[in-house]
């Protein structure tokens, strides 16, 4: 049983001491029985809190730690690592969640929020007393990767994987590589087109041996965890008369890089649908990429004015789409310059609610006003109308910048600047089981700290299938997501949690109710002083627990969940 | 002693790590509030908790126990749902011996994204109770 323990509560900045009086809970704690230090931090994972740990570890002679903060699918690691280094063994951590589970999950009751902490530590205490040193067990990984989606995120990422030696495979559900990427001509920031660049990166991947590329299939099914998925995949015929291939694979780990939709517009909604004058940025791009000759030209008229309306399915008062979309304030933009570099005679008017071209981009900003084109501003209360008067079309709007003035303008086209949504098809994340945020995209673990990881152990996200991105930024987040995945399983080895079942042999008699439970056949019975008793195989056991609670003299625990930690918990949570 | 405290039902509930928990961590995230008096204890599997430990619950004051079990989803394979099934039938027999309310043993499946489903069953949960146990208290 531990007798000198350290307690760390945790402010997290204020994500946690804004709603939970840290303080408080500190004082109500450092009494407990075992307690030989308590402090309150203001950022536990921080370096320098790490090095105070190590050193509080030694100074005081802990034998526990116990740290009350975020989530543990964050730092649990982290902790153990830090207990690790202080000298003492890792699995003797125990950690508190007081953020998403009592700050946050109570922000609306600041005193039940501190009174639910207080107890959540006291458990995590009562638990440490009883953590006891284990050792891990290491099993063997498969070393195939598999990526999911092979848009520029996906490509980049199996790319990367295929550079440091690893086996790949990309699945595409399309015919074809590249995405929404392969779909644009000019890109904003770059010389190189769309088509080309995605080219460009399928050229480099079908150079690798140790790459598969699998297009026109889709994930049916999944099963397994780390370091052994099982993946079934439905292919659809590359030659007329070939039949509907199944293909099964076993990867180690998954980058799931399944990308975005565009936004589309409601029937109406800025007279979407009414006419044919009112398109999407993604069609007049396109358009405007394909286009030839000295005049713009769309559905057989001449355009000269073209009004853009910004944020169009983004930055919404309410419901699903309250974000930004990042890149279609620079997209616009840029295809604004396009259009005047490429014909004559054009203006362009942009009806925004405030310019987002951050970073580099705000160079295009910067061109485009040097060009002339007209920038307007209305806010989400007042969105711009538009009406069809015989073949015009007639934009008004409320302009913020010059006192809230209607400004009415004829323009032959009206572009609605549409921003980036989930894909409908969100069925790999469902079988993945992949959490999704409240923009519905897949949800990282934490937005800065592990912005590639899922909470699904060995799956990493890369790309718009996370949130908007441009393709710089794609790229980046399908780059880390390749060096994750790749290093789960780099050493070829994982490591399983030491978790198992336990045995009291003394108090086991063998009635095979146990043996029966497990579903790994990890309970022998053997010969010990005379008795048949049933024994666990540490190698095979993984630590579910099953076989406890059928075992009709509760002979059996499993370590790290026992019967007296349970209790224990419970008594100090009561 | 809050409010909420006095006014809400206490609620044990045992999450999975895998499955459950990311659930209940998520409603944290997009604030989807219950009451601060219900209390999560994570097991590896929903599989393995002891009726015991229910019945040690109710005894040190727990108004209810809710199981977010993994059903299909456990990581540990399909048989997870059955065996959950059971531990729920054994405790409430042991609940009906010691005269408790079986209905204050409650068992939902949760997937890893199923953070609207829990906050839904808590507050429910915590409707039956306060209607139950704490009107007949009074
Ligand atoms: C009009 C417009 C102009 C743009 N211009 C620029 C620009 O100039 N510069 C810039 O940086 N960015 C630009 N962007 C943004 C750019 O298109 C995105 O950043 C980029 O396409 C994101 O790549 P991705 O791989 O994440 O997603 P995607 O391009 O959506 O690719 C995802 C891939 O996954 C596949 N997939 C989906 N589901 C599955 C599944 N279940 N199984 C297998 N495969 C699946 C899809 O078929 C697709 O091939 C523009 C966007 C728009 C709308
Ligand atoms: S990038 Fe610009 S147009 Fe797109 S949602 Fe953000 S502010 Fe609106
Ligand atoms: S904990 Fe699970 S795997 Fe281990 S012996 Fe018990 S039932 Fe089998």
């Amino acid at each position: 049983m531990k007798e000198r323990l350290g307690v760390y509560i945790c402010h997290c900045g204020g994500n946690i001491s804004d709603y939970v009086d840290v303080e408080k809970v500190r004082a109500a704690i450092e009494h407990e029985k075992g307690v030989v230090l308590a402090k309150t931090t203001m950022f536990a994972c921080s370096d320098t809190n790490q090095t105070d740990m190590v050193q509080d570890i030694h100074e005081h002679n802990l034998d526990g730690v116990i740290v009350a903060s975020c989530s543990p699918k964050l730092h649990l690691t982290t902790f153990r690592n830090v207990t690790e280094r202080g000298d003492l063994n890792k699995y003797t951590y125990v950690h508190a969640n007081i953020r998403e589970q009592a700050s946050w999950a109570h922000s609306d009751d600041k005193l039940g929020a501190t009174e639910k902490a207080i107890r959540l530590v006291k458990a995590a205490i009562a638990k440490s007393r009883y953590a006891d040193p284990l050792f891990p067990n290491q099993f063997e990984a498969e070393k195939n990767i598999a990526v999911i989606g092979g848009g520029i995120a996906g490509m980049k990422a199996a790319l990367s994987l295929a550079e440091k030696k690893s086996n790949v495979i990309l699945i595409e559900k399309e015919n074809r590589l590249g995405g929404h990427t392969a779909e644009w001509g000019s890109l904003f920031m770059t010389d190189e087109k769309g088509f080309e660049l995605t080219a460009r990166i399928e050229n480099d991947l079908r150079k690798y041996n140790n790459v598969t590329i699998l297009t026109g299939a889709e994930v049916i099914d999944t099963k397994g965890s780390i370091g052994n998925f099982e993946l079934k995949i439905r292919r659809r015929p590359q030659n007329d008369g070939d039949p509907m291939e199944i293909v099964e694979l076993h990867v180690g780990s998954i980058v799931v890089a399944t990308g975005y939709d565009h936004y589309l517009p409601k029937q109406g909604e800025y007279g979407f649908g009414t006419s044919e004058t009112i398109i999407t940025l993604p069609e007049f791009k396109q358009q405007v990429d394909k286009a030839t000759g000295k005049s713009l030209e769309f559905k057989g008229k001449k355009i000269n004015n073209i009004a853009y309306i910004y944020c169009v399915g983004s930055r919404q008062n309410e419901g699903e789409n309250t974000y930004c979309s990042r890149f279609c304030c620079t997209s616009a933009i840029h295809t604004a310059i396009e259009v005047k570099k490429k014909f004559k005679g054009m203006q362009n008017i942009h009806l925004t609610r405030g310019i987002r071209t951050y970073g580099k981009q705000e160079l295009l900003y910067a061109e485009s006003l040097q060009m002339g084109d007209l920038y307007l501003q209305f806010d989400e209360n007042n969105l711009p109308e538009i009406r069809s008067e015989g073949k015009k079309t007639v934009v008004t709007v409320k302009d913020i910048l010059s006192a809230r003035k209607e400004m009415e303008m004829e323009v032959d086209l009206v572009v609605l600047v549409t921003g980036m949504v989930p894909r409908p098809d969100q069925s790999i994340g469902t079988m993945l089981k992949l959490p999704k945020g409240r923009d519905r995209f897949f949800n990282e673990i934490h937005m800065k700290l592990r912005p590639v990881e899922t909470v699904i152990d060995g799956v990493t996200i890369a790309g718009t299938c996370q949130g908007p991105k441009n393709i710089s930024e794609s790229v980046n987040s399908a780059l880390s997501a390749a060096t994750k995945s790749f290093s789960y399983i780099s050493k070829g080895t994982l490591e399983t949690e030491p978790i198992i079942a336990e045995i009291d042999q003394d108090a086991c008699s063998w009635c095979d109710k146990c043996s029966n439970a497990c579903p790994f056949d990890a309970i022998d019975q053997i010969e010990m002083g005379g008795r048949t008793v049933a024994s666990v195989n540490p190698m095979v056991c993984k630590g579910c627990g099953m076989c406890a609670p059928v075992c009709p003299v509760d002979a059996i625990n499993l370590i790290g969940y026992t019967s007296e930690e349970m209790m224990s918990m419970i008594d100090a949570l009561a | 002693m809050s409010d909420s405290f006095k006014k809400n039902a206490k609620i044990l509930v045992f999450s999975t790590e895998k499955i459950s928990d990311p659930a209940i961590d998520m409603a944290g995230l997009l604030k989807l509030h219950y009451p601060p008096t219900v209390y999560t204890i994570t097991v590896p599997c929903s599989s393995g908790i002891k009726p015991s430990w229910i019945i040690h619950a109710y005894e040190k004051g727990f108004d209810g126990v809710f199981i977010a079990a993994d059903g299909t989803d456990c990581i540990f394979g399909e048989s997870c749902t059955e065996k959950t099934g059971n531990i729920v039938a054994i405790t409430h027999e042991k609940m009906k011996e010691k005269e408790i309310d079986p209905a204050r043993l409650r068992m939902a499946a949760l997937c890893s994204v199923c953070s609207e489903a829990f906050v839904k069953q808590m507050r429910s949960f915590n409707d039956y109770l306060i209607k139950t146990i704490h009107s007949n208290n009074n």
